[in-house]
């Protein structure tokens, strides 16, 4: 099943963006806007930041692409699907090729870590043992392959962070959008959860990252959105 | 996992996993340790056991102890009236009043062979005239001298077993040969009037049933909405990673399901061992010297087979509202 919306992707994302926005606006009820006329694109196979000051909307962005908010004005396409009056079965045919961290990391705190990580290929209906091998290497690659059998509450910030990064990658997507990804982690980890995403990058994944932390931008040779006072800019290295 | 190649083998590994190969001998993970017995890998999505949950399966547990009741006894009643119903019309009865300036006694054998010459009565019983004044007794007392009284005098016709025989034939003879002294009584009243009482139970019964379930319904509404409301996050991070409603109303669904099952089982279980233990009292009643007469009056305390499994198919039918109402609620919710 990825395998197979991977391949329509490599042969759509030949000809569009993954991601593409025509001058959006966004306001939340009557409150000012909070994004004004954004437009970008995100190629196919493409690495960049997502920066600028705590409550420049970088959120509202990503969640602009998550399709869990619609935008008040302006185009929001993704995977070619124009997103306003879409059905609810192509939003989650959509949602399902893309990986998503969030700031909070939202595991479920009644499953275990496992369980968490597993939660993308369990909802589309596979059977336990079809993935457990997957899961599970994965985990112990990240990191927490002690740690599966334990409930998010009893894990440290870092191992949160790690089994959310997990989360989203476990069914591969074709889009990682990751907020804050490196936030509540030493240094030393940020660079190699980075680094993991830079490989994601490398095997086809678009991969987006909204942060502002300068010093793991700099590692990177990427472009940049930046989003100020509601306008995004473009710096590509 | 300071270096990239990990992320290369997990890959060509869960394709080679997709794809239906087993990891060869040299595969890395074959050298890591095994899983822990203890990990939880299929755990139910929607948080189970708060006290919500505990205090909904309370709540189908009685209404469904009280529905099975309602059922139980509807049944207790419909099958008592039958057996009532079918004692009574194998019966009937010949009345023959005492008249000025007539024998009585000849009068009622007279009645007697008209009956015999009848078909479709299998036997006749004449009350001789002490037992018509003890037939009395409840009502005026004993020891008082009937002899003054002119008591009515009757023979009960027994009908053979089969479809009912026509009795205007018999009715007709008795008119003409006894003209206003001897009448029939076939007990069309009384039938009609058991009847229509067993049949109100019956209905009134199956009107609370089906209240109770619709009340049971109602609860699972608001349980659900209110586990919904509870379970944002969850609902909210399912949808981000790729769950469809239908999934989503399927996780809700099965843990109501569970919910419902369980306090179906109980309210059946109770309802069940109600109806023993009232069983188990009414037979004790009945060696007491009143039983008979009580017996009589009633019908005996029974609970057929029907009655027993209406009792389960309540449980059933409780379970399966919960599971229906939560799965179209929570479909309603994220539409």
């Amino acid at each position: 099943m990825a395998d197979r919306v991977r391949g329509e992707s490599l042969l759509a994302g030949a000809e569009g963006p993954v991601v593409q926005f025509e001058n959006v606006g966004m306001r939340y009820g009557l409150g000012p806007e909070v994004l004004s006329d954004v437009s970008f694109e995100i190629a196919p196979h493409s690495f960049q930041f997502l920066t600028g000051p705590s409550g420049a909307g970088k959120t509202t962005l990503l969640r602009l692409i998550l399709l869990s908010v619609r935008p008040t004005r302006g185009l929001v396409s993704v995977f070619g699907e124009e997103v306003s009056g879409i059905a609810s079965d192509t939003l989650t045919s959509l949602r399902r090729r893309m990986g998503v961290v969030f700031q909070d990391f939202r595991l479920l705190d009644h499953l275990t870590t496992y369980e968490n990580v597993a939660l993308p290929l369990r909802v589309q209906g596979r059977a336990e043992s079809s993935y457990r091998a997957e899961v599970v290497e994965l985990l112990r690659w990240v990191g927490l392959g002690e740690r599966m059998h334990v409930l998010p509450p009893l894990l440290s910030g870092g191992e949160k962070q790690r089994a959310a990064i997990a989360r989203a990658l476990i069914a591969r997507p074709e889009l990682l959008l990751a907020d804050e990804p490196t936030g509540n982690v030493d240094p030393g980890l940020g660079r190699r959860l980075l680094r993991l995403f830079i490989e994601l990058n490398r095997l086809g994944t678009s991969v987006l990252i909204a942060t502002h932390d300068f010093a793991l931008m700099d590692l990177v040779d990427a472009r940049r959105l930046v989003l100020g006072e509601g306008r995004l800019r473009v710096e590509t290295p | 996992m300071g270096d990239t190649a990990p992320l290369s083998r997990k890959t060509a590994r869960t394709d080679a996993t997709r794809s239906g190969a087993r990891p060869g001998p040299g595969d890395a993970a074959a050298a890591e340790p095994p899983l822990p017995p203890t990990l939880r890998r299929n755990a139910p999505l929607v948080p189970t056991d708060s006290a919500a949950s505990r205090s909904l399966a309370a709540v189908i547990a009685i209404l469904t102890f009280l529905a099975a009741l309602c059922a139980g006894a509807a049944e207790m009643v419909a099958s008592s009236a039958d057996q009532w119903q079918g004692a009574v019309a194998q019966e009937v009865t010949i009345q023959v009043r005492p008249s000025p300036g007539r024998a009585i006694d000849a009068d009622v054998a007279r009645a007697e062979a008209l009956a015999k010459a009848t078909p479709g009565i299998a036997t006749t019983r004449v009350f001789s005239k002490a037992e018509a004044e003890r037939l009395l007794e409840p009502w005026l007392g004993s020891g008082l001298d009937l002899s003054d009284l002119p008591v009515p005098r009757l023979v009960t016709l027994t009908l053979a077993p089969g479809p009912s025989p026509d009795l205007k034939p018999l009715r007709a003879s008795l008119a003409e040969a006894l003209p206003g002294v001897a009448s029939l009584d076939d007990h069309a009243l009384w039938l009609r009037r058991l009847s229509t009482m067993a049949n109100t139970f019956v209905g009134v019964g199956v009107g609370i049933v089906a209240l109770v379930l619709i009340a049971t319904g109602l609860a699972v509404a608001f349980a659900t909405r209110g586990a919904m409301a509870g379970n944002r996050e969850v609902v909210e991070v399912l949808h981000f990673v790729g769950a469809d409603d239908d999934f989503i109303a399927r996780a809700f669904q099965r843990r109501f399901f569970g919910l419902g099952l369980r306090g179906g089982i109980v309210g059946s279980v109770a309802a069940l061992a109600a109806f023993a233990a009232a069983g188990v009292v009414a037979r004790a009643w009945r060696t007491g010297p009143a039983g008979e007469e009580l017996d009589a009056l009633f019908g005996a305390f029974h609970v057929g087979w029907r009655g027993y499994a209406s009792v389960l198919l309540i449980g059933v039918i409780a379970s399966v509202v919960t599971g229906l109402v939560s799965r179209l609620t929570v479909r309603r919710f994220l539409a």
